[in-house]
């Protein structure tokens, strides 16, 4: 019932993080210390759970909600990798996934 | 040692707190007990979307159910805390069962203040569990004129969400502008101004003087002799910390739970999270918070304090609030005494002692967050942010 990621954290480095199916990648990123910050608890609002998801996992992920693209939009930071960790529900199908912690604003 | 941890309280605080326990490695028995009756869930859309009627219940949920038999929590509903035994170590539940625990996070939360003087009439609400949204969402799909009584968080919340469903709303607020108290008076007039151009009747400096209605309330009486006719009274005037429980435990309360600065009481092994801890900020003294922001971050810092691994609670504070298609953000607060200096059209700054003591901005959040530094700092305030 525990997937993995691998992440590139704000310091550089690459980890392996186990991840649990079901629930949101940013509180599990933000337990492992990656540099992940998640201020607003997961609700879209602060853009601080910021990631750049690997082009090759990109197609896995559902489209982002109107809540998320918007505050993407405003992300000075943004590629089109970008993603809210705390918008992305972990499964099976996105074990191993790969994504980069992006700089904060 | 420590080998059986008991939560007493399962909101954002109870939950990260158990959360981050796991995460630091703590692998004995895990327990957390809830006054609900249903499974954790996050209360930001209850004032907005699920108000509204943009969100379903299944978006309220914090975690998935299943999230907390994963990592090992039994978690108990309906399990309302009525004692807490520090010479036995453990905690009573309304339905007799006696916990027992090793280390106790104490993460009750707030209840909303209810006025002495005010009757609870039908049609007069508050807002702050889930089963109050639905509640609250029911009497909202009747198109009843609406009163807000509190323009804080909450009133100004609800307002903008009854208004966006079309119905008519007045906002009564004691304060000369609406969230005066965490954005200070300068930026509250922002707000003024956007809840009027809403259509919104905002009545600043204004009083209850009386409820009228039999059973159900159908006005209000102002004290400058006007009177605002309403089928549903929000009520929002503040919260209260959960602390009813704790009385008779010998904890030292004060308007809360209190704690030193890393979160831990006069207790060994007894810590506070959330609405309910009033703790020692090392920057702004004692204070408590109500806010989302420091219910996870306060349950985090007190699970580390529990595992041995205290450190000093800081946070600069982060808000945010959505109101019509605006997006209200700060960091840090105002405080009695700061200076609120506009540093951009909707972007304020507030100066206590030459420092920067928070920031505020509506649709500035990229500015507003580039100030955290300067909050944490305790710099002087920039003339612009460029």
């Amino acid at each position: 019932m525990t997937g993995q990621a691998h992440v590139t954290a704000a310091d550089g480095n690459t980890r392996t993080v186990p991840v649990r199916y079901g629930v949101k990648l940013m509180p599990e990123l933000r337990s492992a210390r990656v540099g992940v910050v998640g201020m607003c608890g997961g609700n879209a609002a602060c853009g601080t759970c910021h990631v750049y998801v690997s082009p090759s996992w990109l197609g896995a992920l559902k489209a982002p909600g109107t809540d998320e693209a918007d505050m993407l939009d405003e992300l000075e930071s943004r590629s089109p990798q970008s993603r809210l960790a705390c918008q992305i529900a972990f499964g099976p199908e996105l074990d191993g996934i790969e994504l980069a912690v992006a700089p904060h604003d | 040692m420590i080998e059986r941890i008991l939560i007493v309280g399962a909101s954002l605080a109870g939950v990260h707190a158990a959360e981050e326990l796991r995460a630091a490695g703590f692998e004995g028995e895990l327990t957390m007990l809830s006054a609900e009756t249903e499974p954790p869930y996050d209360r930001p859309p209850l004032s907005k979307r699920f108000l509204a009627g943009h969100c379903g219940e299944e978006e309220l949920s914090l975690r998935p159910v299943d999230s907390y038999a994963a990592l090992g929590i039994k978690l108990h509903l309906g399990a309302t805390a009525t004692g807490l035994d520090l010479g036995r170590r453990e905690v009573h539940t309304v339905d007799g069962t006696v916990h027992p625990f090793d280390g106790l996070v104490i993460a009750t939360g707030s209840r909303p203040r209810w006025p002495a003087a005010l009757p609870r009439l039908a049609g007069m609400h508050t807002l702050r569990t889930a089963a109050d949204a639905r509640r609250l969402a029911d009497e909202f799909a009747g198109s009843p004129r609406v009163a807000v009584l509190g323009g804080g968080f909450i009133g100004a919340e609800v307002a903008a969400t009854a208004r966006g469903l079309g119905l008519d709303v007045t906002i009564v607020e004691a304060a000369p502008t609406l969230m005066s108290r965490a954005l200070g008076p300068s930026f509250g007039d922002l707000l003024v101004r956007i809840h009027r151009d809403h259509g919104v009747d905002v009545r600043c400096g204004a009083a209850v003087v009386d409820v009228t209605g039999d059973i159900r309330v159908d006005g209000l009486m102002l004290a400058d002799g006007t009177r605002v006719d309403a089928d549903v009274v929000v009520v929002g005037v503040g919260n209260a910390p959960v602390t009813g429980w704790l009385a008779s435990s010998g904890l030292e309360l004060d308007d809360g739970v209190v704690c030193d600065e890393t979160c831990a009481t006069g207790v060994a092994g007894v810590v506070a999270a959330g609405d309910v801890a009033r703790w020692r900020h090392p920057r702004l003294g004692v204070t408590r918070s109500e806010h989302h922001s420091n219910a996870v971050e306060q349950g985090m810092a007190a699970a580390r304090t529990l595992l041995g691994q205290a450190a000093p609670y800081a946070p600069v504070g982060y808000v945010w609030s959505d109101q019509y298609e605006h997006k209200i953000h700060a960091l840090g607060s105002w405080q009695p005494g700061a200076e609120t200096r506009m540093i951009g059209p909707s972007l304020a700054c507030f100066v206590r002692e030459g420092q920067v003591v928070g920031a505020a901005g509506i649709d500035a959040r990229r500015e507003v967050m580039r100030l955290r530094k300067v909050i944490e700092q305790g710099e002087p305030c920039p003339v612009s942010t460029g």
